[in-house]
């Protein structure tokens, strides 16, 4: 270490001049209102960017309703004639369930996450049938 | 070999030896400070990762430099005075700080070109979901609000006779960002960095003692009881839009916030678009921890006893409370504007959260809302203001950097 060099350093000094009280209010002022008019402009950018997102969500969720009208109406045209199978049914069971184009084990799943999305229990629902929407 | 004098020359470079000479006495009083720290750091847990760090740091300066002629110290003040003298021929020299540093010296030089507090951003950004931000974007006004402080902290500074650019740096411990802090001091009074960085973190520490009070006296109970609609569902979309539109529209706006803000959103864009897990988990964690290491323990060498113990620390100490203070009445002041404006859907206690100090400032909203009303649950409505504060905060820094830097 070269102690020369460290002795001939300057003594700590104040970053900066001294400023008046005038202009350090000012300054203050209008400090705050870049930082508001900074946020308001990104508040306005982002309520767009939501708006335009917000009127995809809604026609796609248009789209889908239209959609689960269609089936609706379609089922309540050609109602489902649930036939007694001549299976006998497990203990506990509410009956059978007749499935459209469903694999028995997408079936079971299905049928769980509704129990858990409704918050019921499994044996106290009954599923008449599940048809596969293409 | 003269046994004695041998004996005589090891006790007169000895540190004990240094503490009664000069102003040695002033390393005791730091090194004791530095013990007060790591005890509210280990024992208080007062933001321990940081706290624990700064209070090593200032340890370890504090026993190894008693002044120019401490030629093993850890740090050197005195290199960085030369560093900053545009009249020495070491002027912005790195060369000479590696040269002749110590360890610390070598660590800070990455606190000095603003490489760590970005880095942390770019974790912070990886850490924080945008999400109830995009959702509510009127939190924004609170986040602009809770910078109150940050201005009238700096005002207080001038007229307390501190330069313009220490008084922008005091300021913005009100803006309650540890690396927004440091990233500005180190531009425009790198003398304060100490001092700043101590109060801003210590006081980040002390919100949930700090703010209640505040929003107890500022709120009524029918306010604070106010339950809030659920905010809507944000898109992927939005999400990995976000940070990219933010970045744009705000280094557009102020480019002096370029490296944070670009590393904030960088950090988030990471951790949104979903293909690259790897890079956020890495500036989340690793990268994180690894710059927390060294921000803290350089920040600390920064506290040696010739330039910290003075009256000018405990003004800062002063400033720093009342800038927390009054970021938090103006975040709770618009907050009041917004009850009355949306016909009491608004809670009020949320605008406090907008002094940034993320997630600490909106757990107290969520606290002392479920204190009003138990089935309240204001977390994430005050997540959005929260995350506002960072940028709001960032964007305060960047007008000071112009004005001053």
């Amino acid at each position: 270490m070269n102690i020369n060099f460290i002795l001939l350093a300057a003594q700590t000094t104040d970053s900066g001049t001294k400023m008046e009280i005038g202009e350090a209010a000012i300054t203050a002022l209008f400090g705050y209102s870049v930082v508001f008019v900074g946020l308001d402009m990104l508040m306005l950018v982002l309520y767009i960017t939501g708006g335009i997102f917000k009127k995809k969500e809604a026609k796609a969720t248009a789209k889908e309703k239209a959609v689960l009208d269609g089936i609706k109406k379609e089922v309540e045209a050609s109602p489902l004639t649930v036939t007694p199978l001549a299976l006998p049914c497990a203990p506990g069971s509410a009956g059978h369930i007749k499935l459209h184009g469903v694999p028995d084990k997408d079936a079971a799943m299905i049928m769980a996450i509704v129990a858990d999305k409704m918050q019921t229990p499994l044996n106290e629902l009954r599923f008449i049938s599940i048809k596969e929407v293409k | 070999m003269n046994i004695l004098e041998t004996l005589e020359e090891l006790w007169t470079s000895s540190g004990f030896h240094s503490f009664f000479v000069d102003e040695g006495w002033k390393n005791l009083i730091m090194i004791l400070i530095s013990c007060i720290l790591l005890y509210l750091g280990i024992k208080k847990k007062f933001e321990p990762l940081l706290l624990v760090g700064i209070a090593f740091g200032c340890l370890l300066v504090n026993l190894s430099y008693f002044g120019p002629e401490s030629s093993d110290a850890l740090y050197h003040p005195d290199l960085w005075n030369q560093f900053l003298d545009e009249e020495s021929e070491f002027y912005h020299s790195y060369g000479h700080i590696m040269r002749e540093g110590g360890l610390l010296d070598i660590l800070y030089m990455g606190v000095k070109a603003g490489i760590y507090p970005s880095l942390i951003f770019l974790g912070v950004g990886a850490m924080t979901d945008f999400g109830p931000l995009i959702a509510n974007p009127k939190s924004l006004l609170l986040g602009a609000a809770a910078q109150m402080g940050v201005f009238l902290a700096f005002f207080g500074a001038v007229c307390l006779g501190f330069t313009g650019n220490q008084a922008a740096s005091i300021g913005i411990i009100g803006g309650a960002d540890g690396p927004t802090a440091i990233f500005l001091t180190t531009r425009l009074a790198p003398e304060l960095l100490g001092p700043i960085a101590i109060s801003a973190y210590s006081y980040m520490a002390l919100i949930p003692m700090i703010q209640p009070p505040l929003m107890k006296l500022l709120t009524t109970k029918k306010e604070r009881e106010v339950k809030m609609e659920q905010n809507r569902n944000v898109t992927k979309t939005e999400k990995i839009i976000f940070p990219i539109i933010v970045a744009m529209f705000v280094i557009l706006l102020l480019p002096s916030t370029a490296s944070l803000v670009g590393c904030l959103m960088l950090g988030n864009l990471w951790r949104e678009c979903g293909v690259t897990e790897r890079l956020s988990d890495t500036v989340q964690n690793a990268l994180m921890n690894i710059v927390t290491v060294f921000l803290g323990i350089s920040v600390g060498a920064t506290t040696a006893a010739s330039s910290f113990l003075n009256i000018k620390t405990l003004m800062i100490i002063g400033l720093g409370l009342t800038a927390f203070a009054f970021s938090t009445v103006g975040g709770l002041l618009v907050g009041k504007l917004m009850y009355v404006l949306t016909g009491g859907k608004v809670n009020p206690l949320i605008g406090s959260a907008g002094v940034s100090a993320v997630p600490m400032a909106a757990r107290v909203s969520q606290m002392e809302g479920q204190k009003a009303n138990p089935s309240n649950f204001l977390l994430m409505h005050a997540m959005g203001p929260n995350v506002a504060g960072v940028i709001g905060s960032a964007i305060a820094a960047g007008f000071l950097l112009a004005v001053f830097g």
